[in-house]
Order: C-alpha cells, then sequence, then structure tokens
C-alpha cells in the first residue's frame, strides 16, 4: 500500500480500473492525432479534438454506472464515448462518415455522438439544447419511481451531461438546471471548462470565476474540480453520482480543463492565444499526470505504459486501415429515417 | 354520442390517455391546479395529481426540451405550449432537436412527443395572443403538425398524437375551443394522422381550410348553397403529412381550389397546397387557384375594427367561393 | 374569316409601323403572298396572307404604328361582311381563354370548343359548359367515366377517419393504488382450533422474502453445482495484510475476496452476469454484486455497484460499509437494487454446501460454505503424492437453467476457484 488519501472513492479502484482509465484516455489521444493527420491529408473533412479533456472526460464516465446510465455529452467528448465502451473503429466510421457509423450513419458531421445502447442521446451543433434533454430523462427517471413504473434493475439512475463553459451562457442551460433545481434531479451536469469558446475567453462569458457558483442560484449541489486530474474527476463525479442516485439532487461541476488544439480542425488559434501559453498549458498534460500517479502508487511501470501505447495505436492503425477501405454511403440512404414507422408500444401494466 | 365541444373533447382524449397509460403526463404554464388558462385540462390534477399534471417553470424550451428528454428515456410526455405566439422560445428544441432526432441518430432514438398549442385570432387577442405560426412546423420534415376542427377530431387526434412515435404538434383554434360543438364518440377514437375529413360535398368548388377555417368554410358553404352554389369543403386536418390524394381528388371533381388560412398570405400553409395543386392537378383545373388569407402585416392587431379587417369570417370566404364559381 | 396580326419582329420588338399596302380590299389574295409591308426598329420586311381568300378590310392604314397582335386586316370568302369581328376588334386582347381542364377534355373526347357557348366570365367555356355539351351528344362516352369524376379515387371518401382501435389493456389507476391484498402464496390449511402453540404475524420483510423466494423457485430451474477450493492462498494473503488494512480503517473480510473472485467468474461466464426475458437473455454491462446479510428478522441483500472496477480494499470495504449499515437498517434505497449477481454467505453458521435460492430478476447466487481445515492429497514439484492439512471450503453456485447450463456455471466456478487458489 502506498500512500493514498483513503478518504476519496478513488483509492478504492482496482489496478485493473486504473489501467483501464489510463488506457481510454490514452486510445483518445493517440485516435485525436491520427484524425489531424488524416484531416491534413485529405481524407477527412472534419475533426474537433479532446486534447487536454481526456481526464475530465473519462474520469466522469468511470464514476457513473458506464453503459447503462443517460449521457448527453457534446462534441468534444470522444475520450467519453471511448470510456463508455467505444473503440477506435467506432471513432473512425464517423470520421469517416461510413455507413456502419453508430452515431448517424454518415449523416452528421464527426464529433455528433450517439449510441442508444450505452444511453448516449444524439447530439446537436447549438449548445447546451442537450442539458435540458438530460433534465428530461432524469425528470423520466424520478418520474418513474414516484409512480412506481415497473423498470427494469438495470435502468438508468441518473443523467449525465457535458458542455463547455462558453455553453453555459445560453438560455437552456439556465432552464435546465432550474427544472433540476425545482424537481431534485439526478442529474450531473459537468462544464469542461477550456477558458474558451473558439475563441472567447472566460472573462468575456461571464462575471464570476467558477461555473459552479451558479448551483446555489438553482438549488443544486456546485463542485470545481481540476479537470486535468482523472482521479480528482472521478472522486467528484463519483460523489455527485451518489447524491443522484440516493435522490439528493443535481450537482453542477466546473472541470477545468485546456484545449490543447484549436477548437477543430477548421480553427487556427495562433489568432487567440500565444504558443507559450499553450506549451505551459502541455505540461499538465492530463495522461502524463496519470501515468505519473499510477508509477508512484507501484500500479503502474513505465514499460506497461510502453505495451499499452503500442497496443492502442495498433488498435488505430487497425481502424483506418478497416474503415478507409469501407464503401462509403448509397447516396438515396439521404432520404431514409425521416419518421419513425408504426405506434409506439401499448402499456403493459 | 356526447355533444361537446372542441376542448372538452380534448379535455377527454387527455383524460383517458392519462388513464389508460401511467406513461402520459401533462406539463406546462398553469396546467395544474389553475386547469390551464383555457381550462383544457381541468380536473386533470385533481384527478392524477401534481406528479402526473406538471405546471413547468415558465420557460417554453424547457417545456419542451425536458418532454424531449422524457420521451427519449421512455415515457410519453404532452407539452402545453400556453400560446402559439410564445412558442419561438422553444423553436429550437422543436426543430432542432425533437424533429431531427430520429433521422440523425439513422433510426436509433426517437421522440414520442405531443405538443398543443392553441392558435389563431378573432379573440381580441393582439399581436401576442392571436398568432398562427403552423407553416413554420409543417415546414419541418420529421414533424408532425394536426389541427383538429371538430370536438371529435380534437379528442381523436391528441390520441392518435400519442400513439405516434414522432413528435406531433396539436394546433387548436383556440377561438372554436368552446363555440365549436359537435358529436364525440365514446371511449377510444384515433384519427388518422395524415388523412383530411370531408366537411361538405359538393360539386363546384372545393375549398381547402383547416381549424377555425374550416369551421367558417362550412358556414359560408351553407350561405352560398342557397344560392346554388355547391362548394365542397375539405378539412385538412392533418397539415403534415399532407393528404394529397384528397386534395387531388377534390380538385379533379371541381377543377376550382380555394384554400382558406388565417396565416399571413405570403408563404402561409396555403402557398404549399397550391404548389400541390400546380404541380399534380394542373390539368384538372377549370379556374386559377385562389387563397384567402391575413394580409401581410405583422400580427393581428388588437383593435376590434381592425382585428376584423384582419381576420377572415365566413362572409369573406363566402364571397370568395362565389367568385371562384362565377368563373 | 381570318384576321392578319402584326407579328413580333424580334425579341424585343414590340410594335410596328405599316410602311404600305400592297392589296386592296377586295383583291383576292393567296396564302404567303406579300400583303403588306412593316417597320420596325430592327426590321423592314414584307408580310405575307395568312391564308387564301379576299382582303375583307384594312384596319390599319399605311403610316400608323400598332402593337404586335394588333388585327390589321381580315380575310375571308368573297361577299362574306367582316363587320361583326370590326366590333369585337378593342376587346380582343383579353378574349376568353381556355382552362387546362377545358383543352384536356377537348383533347380527348374531340370537340370543336367553337361549337360550345360559354357561360363563364366573358363567355369563357367552362367545364361544366363541356360537361353539359357531352351529355347533349349521344355518342359522347358517359360522362362518369371520366376519371376526374369518379369519386373516392382517393382518401377522400375511405371511411378512415376515426376508426376505432383496439382498446389498450387497462392500467391500474397510478394515482391512486389500491393497497395490494397479500398473494396467497401456496395453500394453506387452516389451523385446527386449540392447536397448541403461537402465532408469530409475518413482519413487512419476512412477506416479503416469502413471496421472493416462492416467486424465484417457480420461476427459475436451479440446478446447484458445488467444487471445492482450497483457501491457503487466500488465509495467507489475508493474514499477511489484515493489519495493513486494519490502519485505514478497513475490516479485510474474506467476502472481499469471494467479491472480486466472483467477478473474475462472471467475466469469464457472462451469461451468468444476465436475466432472462421472452425476446433473450439480457448480459449486463455492469458488475453489481449483492451480499446476502443476516439481519435479526430476516435477510437484506445490498449491493456492491461498479464491483468490477474495484480493488481488494475497495471491495472489503463496501462490504464493511453495506453489511454495518444493513444491520443498523440505515441502508438508502438505491444500495439495496441493481443486483446483477448475489454471494450468499451460508458457511457462517457452518454449513458445508447448499442450494441457494436466486435471488429474481437475476440469474446466479454463489454460496460460500464454511471455511475448515481438510486433510488433502497434494502432490510436491517432484510428482510425489502427501497428505497436506489446508483450509478449504465449498463452493456452490446455483444457476437459472433457463439461461445457463453446466459447461457455464462450471465455468464460472473454475474461474473462481483458480482465482482464489492462486492469489498473491
Amino acid at each position: 500500500m502506498t500512500q493514498k488519501t483513503l478518504d476519496k472513492p478513488s483509492a478504492y479502484l482496482s489496478e485493473a480500473t486504473l489501467h483501464a482509465i489510463l488506457r481510454a484516455m490514452l486510445l483518445s489521444r493517440r485516435f485525436d492525432e491520427r484524425a489531424w493527420l488524416l484531416h491534413r491529408q485529405g481524407k477527412i473533412v472534419f475533426h474537433a479534438s479532446a486534447m487536454g479533456h481526456e481526464a475530465a472526460q473519462v474520469g466522469a464516465v468511470f464514476a457513473i454506472h458506464r453503459g447503462v446510465d443517460y449521457v448527453c455529452p457534446y462534441y468534444r467528448d470522444l475520450a467519453m464515448m471511448i470510456a463508455l465502451g467505444w473503440g477506435a473503429r467506432a471513432l473512425m466510421l464517423d470520421v469517416y462518415a461510413k455507413p456502419g457509423g453508430i452515431s448517424s450513419a454518415g449523416r452528421q458531421m464527426p464529433n455528433h455522438f450517439s449510441d442508444r445502447r450505452l444511453g448516449v442521446v444524439s447530439t446537436s451543433a447549438p449548445v447546451a439544447v442537450q442539458v435540458v434533454h438530460a433534465a428530461g430523462m432524469a425528470f423520466a427517471i424520478k418520474y418513474k419511481a414516484r409512480l412506481g413504473l415497473p423498470t427494469p434493475d438495470d435502468a438508468p439512475r441518473l443523467a449525465l451531461t457535458t458542455l463547455g463553459e462558453g455553453s453555459t451562457s445560453q438560455g437552456d442551460f439556465h432552464e435546465a438546471l432550474n427544472w433540476a433545481g425545482v424537481h431534485t434531479l439526478p442529474l450531473i451536469c459537468l462544464v469542461e471548462n477550456n477558458g474558451y469558446a473558439i475563441s472567447v475567453k472566460l472573462q468575456a462569458q461571464m462575471a464570476i470565476r467558477d461555473v459552479s457558483e451558479r448551483a446555489a442560484g438553482y438549488g443544486i449541489h456546485g463542485a470545481v474540480v481540476d479537470g486535468m486530474d482523472a482521479l480528482a474527476v472521478y472522486d467528484t463525479v463519483y460523489e455527485a453520482a451518489q447524491r443522484a442516485y440516493n435522490g439528493d439532487g443535481a450537482t453542477l461541476i466546473d472541470a477545468k480543463v485546456y484545449r490543447f488544439t484549436p477548437h477543430s480542425s477548421d480553427d487556427d488559434d495562433r489568432s487567440y492565444r500565444s504558443r507559450e501559453e499553450v506549451e505551459a498549458a502541455r505540461a499538465n498534460d492530463p495522461i502524463l499526470r496519470l501515468r505519473q500517479t499510477l508509477i508512484d502508487l507501484g500500479a503502474l511501470t513505465a514499460a506497461d505504459f510502453e505495451e499499452m501505447d503500442a497496443e492502442v495505436r495498433s488498435e488505430v492503425d487497425a481502424a483506418q486501415a478497416e474503415v478507409e477501405a469501407m464503401p462509403d454511403p448509397a447516396p438515396e440512404d439521404a432520404l431514409a429515417d425521416v419518421f419513425a414507422p408504426g405506434r409506439v408500444d401499448a402499456w403493459q401494466s | 354520442m356526447a355533444v361537446m365541444t372542441l376542448i372538452e373533447g380534448l379535455r377527454q382524449g387527455m383524460d383517458e390517455a392519462l388513464a389508460a397509460d401511467p406513461r402520459v403526463f401533462i406539463i406546462g404554464e398553469d396546467v395544474g391546479a389553475r386547469g390551464g388558462v383555457f381550462r383544457a385540462t381541468q380536473g386533470l390534477f385533481d384527478k392524477y395529481g401534481g406528479d402526473r399534471v406538471i405546471d413547468s417553470p415558465l420557460a417554453e424550451s424547457s417545456i419542451v426540451g425536458v418532454g424531449i428528454g422524457a420521451a427519449l428515456a421512455g415515457l410519453l410526455p404532452i407539452c402545453e405550449i400556453q400560446f402559439a405566439d410564445f412558442i419561438y422560445p422553444a423553436f429550437n428544441q422543436i426543430v432542432n432537436e425533437a424533429a431531427r432526432m430520429y433521422y440523425r441518430s439513422a433510426g436509433d432514438w426517437h421522440v414520442p412527443l405531443v405538443i398543443r398549442v392553441p392558435y389563431g385570432g378573432g379573440v381580441g387577442g393582439g399581436l401576442y395572443h392571436s398568432q398562427s405560426v403552423e407553416s413554420l412546423f409543417a415546414h419541418q420534415p420529421g414533424l408532425k403538425v394536426v389541427v383538429p376542427s371538430t370536438p371529435a377530431d380534437a379528442k381523436g387526434l391528441i390520441k392518435a398524437a400519442l400513439y405516434d412515435p414522432n413528435p406531433v404538434i396539436i394546433f387548436e383554434p383556440k377561438k372554436g375551443y368552446r363555440g365549436i360543438k359537435g358529436e364525440v364518440p365514446e371511449g377510444e377514437i384515433v384519427t388518422s394522422i395524415g388523412a383530411a375529413r370531408v366537411a361538405r360535398m359538393g360539386g363546384d368548388v372545393s375549398v381547402f381550410a383547416y381549424g377555425m377555417m374550416a369551421y367558417y368554410a362550412e358556414q359560408a358553404a351553407e350561405m352560398v348553397a342557397v344560392e346554388g352554389i355547391d362548394a365542397e369543403i375539405i378539412d385538412l386536418r392533418t397539415l403534415a403529412p399532407v393528404d394529397r390524394e384528397s386534395i387531388l381528388a377534390s380538385v379533379r371533381k371541381t377543377g376550382k381550389a380555394l384554400i382558406v388560412y388565417e396565416d399571413n398570405l405570403t408563404l402561409g400553409y396555403g402557398a404549399e397546397v397550391a404548389a400541390l395543386i400546380a404541380d399534380d392537378g394542373f390539368e384538372f383545373l377549370d379556374a386559377p387557384v385562389r387563397r384567402l388569407a391575413a394580409p401581410d402585416v405583422p400580427a393581428t392587431p388588437f383593435s376590434h375594427p381592425m382585428q376584423d379587417f384582419f381576420m377572415i369570417n365566413p362572409d369573406k370566404i363566402a364571397a370568395a367561393i362565389r367568385e371562384l364559381a362565377a368563373y | 374569316m381570318n384576321d392578319v396580326l402584326m407579328p413580333q419582329l424580334g425579341e424585343s420588338v414590340v410594335e410596328g409601323t405599316i410602311s404600305r399596302w400592297l392589296k386592296r380590299v377586295g383583291d383576292p389574295v393567296r396564302a404567303f403572298e406579300p400583303l403588306l409591308e412593316v417597320s420596325t426598329d430592327k426590321v423592314d420586311t414584307e408580310i405575307p396572307a395568312p391564308t387564301d381568300g379576299v382582303l375583307l378590310e384594312i384596319l390599319v392604314e399605311a403610316g400608323q404604328t400598332v402593337a404586335k397582335g394588333t388585327r390589321l386586316a381580315v380575310i375571308g370568302a368573297a361577299g362574306e361582311s367582316s363587320a361583326p369581328k370590326h366590333e369585337s376588334a378593342v376587346s380582343d386582347a383579353t378574349a376568353p381563354h381556355i382552362t387546362p381542364v377545358v383543352a384536356r377534355m377537348a383533347a380527348e373526347y374531340q370537340i370543336d370548343l367553337a361549337q360550345i357557348v360559354g357561360t363563364g366570365r366573358g363567355g369563357r367555356v367552362t367545364k361544366k359548359d363541356v360537361e353539359a355539351y357531352l351529355a347533349q351528344k349521344q355518342s359522347a362516352p358517359p360522362l362518369s367515366a371520366a376519371p376526374w369524376d369518379i369519386p373516392g379515387s382517393g382518401d377522400l371518401f375511405s371511411a378512415k377517419e376515426s376508426a376505432p382501435m383496439p382498446t389498450p389493456p387497462a392500467a391500474p389507476n397510478m394515482t391512486a393504488p389500491p393497497p395490494a391484498a397479500a398473494p396467497r402464496l401456496h395453500p394453506v390449511e387452516p389451523i385446527p382450533p386449540q392447536t397448541a402453540g403461537e402465532l408469530i404475524p409475518h413482519s413487512p420483510i419476512r412477506r416479503q422474502i416469502a413471496e421472493h423466494m416462492v416467486m424465484s423457485a417457480l420461476t427459475s430451474p436451479h440446478v446447484t453445482t458445488v467444487f471445492e477450493v482450497d483457501m491457503s492462498a487466500v488465509m495467507a494473503h489475508r493474514e499477511a495484510h489484515k493489519a495493513e488494512f486494519a490502519t485505514q480503517g478497513v475490516n479485510l473480510t474474506l467476502t472481499a475476496y469471494f467479491v472480486l473472485a466472483a467477478v473474475a467468474g462472471l467475466r469469464a461466464a457472462p451469461m451468468l452476469n444476465a436475466r432472462w426475458t421472452d425476446e433473450g437473455v439480457f448480459v449486463h454491462r455492469v458488475y453489481h454484486i449483492g451480499i446476502a446479510v443476516a439481519v435479526p428478522d430476516g435477510l437484506i441483500v445490498p449491493v456492491i455497484k461498479n464491483a468490477g472496477d474495484l480493488s481488494l480494499l475497495g471491495a472489503a470495504r463496501a462490504v464493511n460499509d453495506l453489511a454495518a449499515r444493513a444491520r443498523e437498517k440505515q441502508l438508502k434505497p438505491d444500495e439495496v437494487r441493481d443486483g446483477t449477481f448475489t454471494i450468499t454467505n451460508h458457511g457462517v453458521a457452518g454449513s458445508l454446501f447448499a442450494t441457494p435460492l436466486i435471488h429474481q430478476p437475476q440469474v446466479g447466487i454463489l454460496g460460500v460454505g464454511v471455511i475448515e481445515k481438510r486433510v488433502k492429497v497434494v502432490t510436491d514439484s517432484l510428482g510425489g503424492d502427501t497428505l497436506a492439512i489446508r483450509p478449504c471450503c465449498y463452493l456452490s453456485l446455483s444457476f437459472d437453467h433457463r439461461v445457463a447450463d453446466g459447461a457455464a456455471g462450471d465455468g464460472f466456478l473454475l474461474t473462481v476457484k483458480r482465482a482464489l487458489e492462486s492469489w498473491t
């Protein structure tokens, strides 16, 4: 036993789980790097990065019933999708807009994630709309419980939603958290606060330091966490999850992160932030931090990390080779899935 | 069969749905103890309680957005927007989210959502309690838009909307809430979404209308009948999807089409009906397609003389029928 | 009679001037014979006669400028009067037109529309006029055969509106559910009067357990399989780490080892981390392990959530915490639900093995027997057999034979056994 702080839930994670967290972050990073290269090669047309956000995304997902609880993500959450169960192949299908793509089968731009099997609700591009959906899903969880509707034991017990700090300026953010407060909803709203809404700095976005200060205005819990520290995020979200599971309401979390890349493949961040600032932030890389933490805990060796890195790189290579060779969607597939057929299932009491 | 008003038909439909299926619930402003500002949900709060007939915060985007989330999670929400004039804050949630969800997830997620919207003028509501906004929504693939003009259809359409796995907006002609009366069958009735209703059969002129205008058109048809003009009234009833075949069948019969809507003329719903007839009914036309609609001013004025000038009424419809019959 | 019209002599040309007439009124003319000369901005040209006949009248004299389409002259048979035409010359620009339907009907029935008297605006021949004309002509096809007159060809006349739908099954009134009568678990003989003894009323928890056990026994065909495990490695590990865990406030209970070993077993045999549905077997994505805990009036099963993520320390802490709060009745509702597999430690009172009943709707339950020292034949590294004294226990797995077969059950237990026997 090394020196862990035992009042933290993360102290009780198995070595295998700690490795799984690190691996999800690393796979996200290696995929992400590849996607930029593919974009510059002209093989794909768009990419938005999670680099710098991996700890916040993966740490949060490991603290909920992943693959069971509802997740309403935003466009930067590719590490989150990996933590929920996606591999490089699923991400690759999206960036290449191939027919087998889980999110939308080529209809949406990449990064607009969806996977109903994992409880992930389809994402759009106007920001903060998903926070309201998450409130509605949390509302449904509570509604079913109050009415005693039969729900399977493996049913979702909370809704996790994410957004950037710029999106918190939207009315939908306010409306959703107001609902969460009024109805004591099992909701976790995780703000991945990287300080820039594309180019607009935090100070131009809000007159407070921490987004979570607003929690008080909604009568919900607020927390601030170092979003570059995966285990700290795990601990904070774990606490929020227990609050949600036990009927004690919603939590607004401000996870401080840094976006290492431009906003998207169409952005050039040199116009609004210095290279020095970016380099300084890179010294705080969440993957290197978790790697060092695990080495210090005796849960990982440098060789383990090298092996893990080689393994995720080969997963990315294999996924690219396979997906690149796939046929594109049939043009007339554009006409399908406008309306759901049939009628809703009759109620079975 | 019981005779009731349009709003009673709606209420009975909601009441039966709430009783039959615990997934059904109502959210909106003042829908609870107050029973809605038009009393559409009167008595339902007492009968089903505050867990199922829920007063929302005063914020339309979240009324719809929370409804979307609940629908995604397997419930069957009925969201009430108090006046059509107030639906704009929810426009993004309806159009960008509810309408696109099935398509953008390639059929993975669907949104079985019902949005009830009192609409229309002639009630002294001025600019912001009178609007007809249906064409904005009928324009959106992925949304279904229905407009009842009889109490039976009010009940039948709300049932149909609840059973539909897609988002459905019901625009309710609020001027007819209490003015329109009719027989409503007991128990379960479901009006097919996508089927128009022949409100009156006739051979001289086809009149296409919906909501309050369908009701007025029937009155206008009786006015011109004594003059020997036999008008056919088609209550479109579902604007999206539109019942093309019923429209074209009537045009094939009469060769003359009058489209009546209380929205502004330009790019109102009737423009699409006219285009549809031009596309597929051209060879059957015996007169130009005519539209009778409100003038292109921003919205219904408040002053009664101005409102009456703005609004379509049975006399104006009768005049338009006469004009077309004489062509 | 035929009119001679001012032609449009160029795309942008809208009028022309009569230069001179080449014929006089009364002259015979032949088709295409030059009739007059016209001058415009772009061209000067002769205008040919449109037809054979006699030039009956000149309407526009030389020197005059008129718009395109203007009638210039009338050609007809000798002696024919052009007077009526002359009168209508002014209104000709708005002559009654033919609507699409009338044009189509005329073509279809080969009608000369000139023979029909129009009743429409400005004398227009209407669709009704054509219909009336056709009705008069015996030779005309029956009017009702016209496709646009067949009623009901679309949805218009079908009786589909307001069609009654089958009534969905009635749901209970959700707002005021009637208190459910306690279901009869099985036929019970009444106790004869004066029977010596004492009636202990059912506590809610007793009744709940009874209902659940009957339901479970009736729901799943239970099969139980038993393995024996050598617990030496676990006992040694526990001895070595007990004190260290204690310094961190955690009692290193043996149950924690069984929880982690069970997770390893479930990973190897996923069908045991599942549930039966009519549509198929639903395999869970998470490992939520229930621990049956005896409480004064029965049994309660708190659940270790996401046990698959936990270290031994994490599992031990969770077992300590949940067991303690179970005995104090301090568990939160969320902590006793969502289990995907259950462990029951029946050996605590000395039981060797058991046939536990499944905690529905799960698929399996692992019973842990008493750990006791047994004499075992062990084989040393040189292949020699010797007798050894080893702490051993029986592990009994009951599983739902609908979902899993013996191979899955034994695969699970084999993995659990290996995990425990090789604990480091």
